[in-house]
């Protein structure tokens, strides 16, 4: 039995993080962030360069191999640097694929996507969220027709991974005919999303079933990009609270701060293991994985929220500022939450899958 | 992460389960079983390595070398089987560590083995009237006179003080020194004379403490444990067992399970309580939490087995654990509507009204053993590093 991470997992995360200090500082989050034709192309190459799209691609098909423990690592490095990355796409897609797809399909696509020259997005809000606004997409006869909302890098993606109303999933490309997107402003700009809409698209429907474990995968890095998120808030919180002076003393030698510091990290600190964990299961014990993942993005997401508004807050005043660049991280949690399905929805789905609730 | 047993384990794991199966007439059945049997259940367990374990054999334990996944399987069968495990009193889980680490070859020879066979039971004499948070600041006193010390002074917060045959107790023999440097650590018995035990009655309605009153209570020099005017440090290695003690997930785990199992067969207005959807999303919470509780435990098994320090994942246990347990009962009691309310007995009470009991002991442990506010100065000091607060002169 043995419960952590290999020296090897913890080496190459450090290594992501430290590349992604290079390749994504805050001074280009905000350029992103600014400039909605900025596709952040030059990021993903070095994500690339790392062989990050293609994380849990086996390796016959040009990936490393690695599990959903490595790509969530992954994501809570990216969480950490609120990097902009196409990633999530990236890994639902081999999911998808490797789960899903024929040997022709896995042929086609696989090597591209590891490789990042096909950036593909995630539209399965509907499938696992809930449909608003009418959207929903009606596969018939090979033609997809309807809409999706909250799709990531819409604007930008080669490729889209699409949930249908019965859970069935298809692949569609970015220029497929009949294929409308526009984008959708969130208060996250370090992530772009979009809307789809479908006028008898074609579509390459994926054999198996396997929206589940798409779901599962997609939680997991969201709930482990709240991780780093989160933990880049703590640490910033601390770091400004031995600093700041007021009454003669350093802010974070007053209990009332010091304490605010603590419960941050108390909560947080035993998410990293539930992470671990339920990325684990989705390799290890598929039995396990879809509650864990499914507490997983509930809990992190709770926790995300409440770390976003006390670190803020120990930062005082600057703490809402632009100038800080905090509220980066704060939206970024944000988004990681509601995004999939907020908390609520997520533990109804937990509870149905123990047969507690109908 | 491989969360798989080796076979090694897994064989180690049968062997636990045939014990268990070849000795159930000893353990199944009453709870409440009289004190011989539950001796010599104790004694058995010490024999077959699933009590003592560690504890070197020239003391009266199993002599095994400290393995954390067995000592986590034992747990695993025994909650499993439903039997009693070893006894787990104040006296096994902070005094005999205590003594391995500081005591004299002479307290070790003569303490540890009728302790752990459950022949001398013990209480901790630590807190005071006006010593809890800061428990340097005691006042039992203790004046040199020949070979003796005289004690006079208070303990608060003493449980199994009325059934003790021992105490160990920190009292202040260098009134001059400063005031972490003149404390002891004592050893004696509670027979004598001088020491009156009053039963402290709480907000559940029993007495699971006692205060104990010291009035020239006479002890032999001899008693003290690690040396004259080190007994801070001495308390301090025990201190540390005891948070180990409070937030156990495992415990966690099994109040979980049952509040399940009474969210499911309870009803209101002939629907189950977990059809609410209200109470079913406050469950699935509280599940996460556990589920996270759990885990955390398992990282800190795996850093313990590899000498690692556990950090912050450490560190952060006892304020989350038994935070945790308290809203486990708080949920329980609010499903059940106004039978949550109920105590004691009456045809209506459910669970012998163990919810409610729980919810008000559980504050106690919130607080004792560190408060949660102590724990949060802990978790930001030791592991955020952030500065103590500024001392006052007079402190």
């Amino acid at each position: 039995m043995d419960f952590s991470i290999t020296p090897d997992q913890r080496l190459m995360q450090e290594s992501l993080i430290r590349t992604l200090e290079a390749a994504v500082p805050l001074d280009r989050v905000r350029r992103f962030a600014a400039d909605r034709d900025d596709s952040g192309a030059d990021v993903w190459a070095a994500l690339a360069d790392f062989g990050l799209p293609g994380v849990v691609i086996p390796e016959e098909h040009g990936g490393l191999g690695l599990g959903l423990l490595d790509a969530a690592l992954a994501a809570e490095a990216l969480g950490r640097a609120v990097a902009p990355a196409p990633f999530l796409g990236a890994v639902a897609a081999s999911v998808a694929l490797t789960r899903g797809g024929s040997a022709e399909q896995q042929a086609r696509w696989l090597p591209r996507i590891a490789a990042g020259e096909v950036v593909v997005g995630l539209a399965i809000a509907e499938a696992v969220a809930g449909a608003r606004d009418g959207m929903g997409v009606v596969a018939s006869g090979g033609k997809l027709t309807g809409g999706s909302l909250f799709v990531t890098d819409a604007m930008t993606a080669d490729l889209f991974l699409v949930a249908d109303t019965v859970g069935g999933l298809h692949l569609v490309g970015g220029d497929a005919p009949g294929l409308d997107r526009s984008v959708v402003t969130s208060i996250d700009l370090t992530r772009r999303l979009g809307e789809l809409r479908f006028d008898a698209v074609p579509g390459e429907p994926l054999a198996a079933h396997t929206l589940d474990a798409v779901r599962d995968a997609a939680w997991t890095l969201l709930a482990a990009d709240t991780l780093g998120a989160a933990q880049v808030m703590i640490e910033k919180a601390v770091a400004y609270a031995k600093e700041r002076r007021q009454f003669g003393r350093v802010i974070g030698s007053f209990q009332a701060v010091k304490h605010l510091c603590a419960e941050m990290a108390a909560e947080l600190e035993p998410c990293r293991s539930l992470v671990w964990y339920a990325a684990y299961a989705f390799d290890e014990a598929p039995a396990e994985a879809g509650l864990t993942a499914a507490h997983a993005k509930a809990h992190l997401s709770e926790v995300g929220r409440f770390i976003a508004r006390t670190a803020t807050e120990v930062h005082g005043g600057m703490g809402i500022t632009d100038l800080l660049g905090l509220h980066y991280w704060f939206k970024r949690l944000g988004l990681n939450r509601q995004l999939l399905g907020g908390p609520e929805r997520v533990r109804r789905i937990a509870a149905r899958m123990q047969g507690l609730a109908a | 992460m491989d969360l798989r047993f080796t076979p090694e384990m897994e064989g180690f794991r049968d062997q636990v389960r045939t014990f268990l199966t070849n000795h159930r007439d000893r353990y199944a059945g009453d709870a409440a079983r009289p004190r011989e049997a539950a001796l010599e259940w104790q004694r058995l367990l010490i024999d077959n390595g699933y009590a003592a374990r560690t504890i070197p054999k020239e003391y009266g334990g199993y002599g095994a070398a400290p393995d954390v996944l067995k000592t986590r399987i034992i747990a695993e069968e025994f909650t499993r089987a439903g039997a009693p495990r070893g006894f787990a009193n104040q006296g096994i889980s902070m005094l005999v560590p205590t003594l391995l680490e500081v005591g004299s070859e002479e307290q070790k020879k003569q303490w540890i083995g009728p302790t752990l066979r459950g022949e001398v039971v013990w209480c901790q004499g630590y807190s005071e009237p006006g010593a809890g948070s800061d428990l340097a600041s005691l006042q039992t006193k203790a004046v040199e006179d020949g070979d003796d010390f005289v004690i006079s002074g208070s303990k608060i917060w003493t449980s199994t003080a009325a059934q003790a045959d021992m105490i160990f107790c920190l009292v202040r023999t260098e009134p001059d020194a400063p005031k972490h440097d003149g404390i002891s650590y004592l050893l004696f018995s509670m027979k004598t004379p001088g020491i009156e035990v009053r039963p402290l009655k709480t907000m559940t309605g029993s007495a699971e403490f006692n205060e104990v009153f010291f009035t020239d209570v006479r002890v032999p020099k001899s008693a003290v444990v690690g040396g004259r005017g080190r007994g801070w440090f001495v308390a301090n290695a025990t201190l540390k067992h005891e948070r180990g003690m409070l937030g156990d997930p495992n415990a966690t785990e099994a109040r979980l399970h049952s509040l399940i199992e009474l969210m499911k067969t309870e009803s209101v207005d002939g629907r189950r309580l977990i059809d609410d959807p209200v109470f079913c999303d406050r469950l699935m919470q509280l599940q996460a939490r556990v589920l996270t509780m759990k885990f955390n435990g398992l990282r800190n098994v795996t850093a313990s087995m590899t000498g690692e320090p556990s950090g912050m994942a450490g560190l952060v246990v006892k304020l989350q654990g038994c935070e945790l347990n308290h809203q486990i009962a708080a949920l329980a009691i609010d499903a059940l509507g106004e039978l949550g309310v109920l105590y004691e007995d009456g045809p209506h009470l459910r669970a012998k009204g163990s919810w409610q009991w729980n919810y008000m002991f559980d504050l106690g442990l919130i607080i004792g053993g560190g408060t949660a506010q102590i724990q949060k100065n802990i978790i930001a000091e030791r592991g955020l590093g952030m500065p103590r607060e500024p001392k006052l002169a007079s402190a």
